[in-house]
């Protein structure tokens, strides 16, 4: 039953995407999303000089949460600055909530060479 | 100190200083390495302090480098990184030589903090001589991306804190490459102020002897860890008609040593922790060592200028060893 849901909700979606996101907060599906959407949260660990997994594909309204283990800080910037965490020391955390589609890109501005990406789309469920 | 037991000397080849060579220097748990660099050749000779002493004396100007202090790192293999540079403070007042000032090139503190770097301070005055800042990356980690910095230490700086001055005929350079990094890319020095360094160095002669400073290295040391500058090849090309110029980098917690052309790089040790060479660490972090051995991987450097000499002779020495 579950597995059908999510199957109807990525076709409604993609009609969605076409017409207008928010179509789907309107049609029976609504409180599935919602409380999906509530319950969503995503990690990026911080090690070794680099962001795992690399590249975090997540719905609309999921938090991600980054950790830093590494013993030197680290930060984690959007490359359109639409976030910017302060320096992460060791163990420090910190979240954002991503509530509009799209690919998100950022680095840390000590270390630019580190790199990672979030990508958000309507419509997926968590592994 | 004793003369290091070191029979077997790098020697130079044909591009210059070996790789071999390099690593044996880095490990070296004697006193002081000397490099003297003579027509492009760089040798690093084993001292005594006897012999560093006279290396230095006939010298008109000695200035001293210090590097990564990271003050407020408190974690292996080093949790008290201010007592380092305590150690660090005191090593540069017994060093041979009058020196006329002290460059810092970086990382005075871990998290640009007003404590770290009022602690960092409270100690280098101790070594009573003017100093010459660059930030690190981690100087300006505040809400302002540098504010901090600039207010303490970038009187009469332009930009993000860059400037030149002249001392003995010498003409030195402070630059920033720490500030509006690129995702994907490496240090930055930025259109602004490449352009200043192209001004600032229009009208000297080109027997004028420049000295480079900036806490990343403006060479190619190892890009896969960030260890370069994005825009540091145009500002050399700015400096490619004068005889004789000297880059002096921190960044990278070890010494490193490259001649290409007029153009001898220098990479200064840290005084809070070491990092591990190029590629022999899954990252760039703090290198663990023995607690009994810290002190090897930890330093400060001397530098000598001798007037119609062509290279400046940096003298590496170690906290302990
Ligand atoms: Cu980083
Ligand atoms: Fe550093
Ligand atoms: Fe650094």
């Amino acid at each position: 039953m579950a597995k059908l849901l999510v199957g109807r909700f990525h076709r409604l979606e993609r009609l969605a995407c076409l017409l207008a996101p928010l179509l789907a907060v309107g049609t029976v599906f609504a409180d599935d999303l919602v409380v999906q959407a509530a319950d969503s949260s995503g990690e990026v660990k911080i090690a070794n000089f680099t962001f795992a997994p690399q590249t975090l594909t997540v719905s609309p309204g999921t938090t991600v949460t980054w950790t830093n283990t590494d013993d030197i800080p680290h930060t984690v910037t959007a490359e359109d600055r639409s976030f910017r965490s302060k320096a992460l020391d060791t163990d420090d955390r910190f979240s954002f909530t991503f509530t509009t589609p799209g690919e998100y890109t950022y680095f840390c501005s000590l270390h630019p060479r580190m790199v990672g990406k979030i990508i958000v789309k309507a419509g997926d469920t968590k592994p | 100190m004793k003369t290091p037991d070191h029979d077997n000397l790098p020697s130079e080849d044909d591009d210059g200083i070996s790789r071999r060579g390099f690593l044996e220097c880095m490990t070296w748990a004697g006193t002081g390495v000397l490099w003297m660099v003579n027509d492009g050749l760089p040798r690093s000779l084993g001292l005594s302090s006897a012999q560093a002493a006279s290396a230095v004396k006939s010298s008109p100007l000695t200035f001293l480098q210090i590097s990564d202090s990271h003050i407020g790192f408190d974690r292996p293999p080093n949790t008290d990184a201010l007592a380092t540079l305590r150690e660090a403070v005191a090593k540069l007042k017994t060093l041979p030589g009058k020196p006329s000032f002290m460059v810092h090139t970086g990382d005075i503190s871990h998290l640009s903090r007003e404590k770290e770097f009022d602690d960092a301070d409270q100690l280098i005055k101790e070594v009573g001589l003017p100093v010459f800042y660059v930030p690190g990356e981690h100087d300006v980690l505040d809400e302002g991306a540098g504010k901090l910095y600039r207010e303490r230490y970038g009187k009469g700086s332009k930009g993000a804190g860059w400037y030149s001055f002249d001392q003995d005929g010498v003409h030195f350079i402070g630059l920033v490459n720490v500030v509006d990094l690129k995702a994907g890319g490496l240090g930055n020095l930025g259109e602004d102020q490449l352009k200043w360094l192209e001004g600032d160095v229009r009208g000297l002669s080109a027997s004028t002897p420049i000295v480079v400073f900036a806490h990343i290295p403006l060479w190619s040391v190892y890009p896969e860890w960030g260890w370069g500058t994005d825009d540091g090849a145009r500002a050399l090309s700015y400096l490619k008609r004068f005889g004789s110029v000297t880059v002096l980098n921190g960044h990278i917690h070890q010494i490193m040593q490259k001649v290409e052309g007029n153009v001898a790089f220098h990479t200064a040790r840290s005084t809070a922790f070491p990092q591990p060479a190029p590629g022999t660490a899954p990252a760039p972090g703090p290198m663990q060592v023995p607690a009994g051995e810290l002190r090897k991987w930890l330093g400060v450097a001397t530098v000598n200028y001798v007037p119609g000499k062509k290279n400046l002779a940096i003298l590496d020495a170690p906290l302990m060893g």
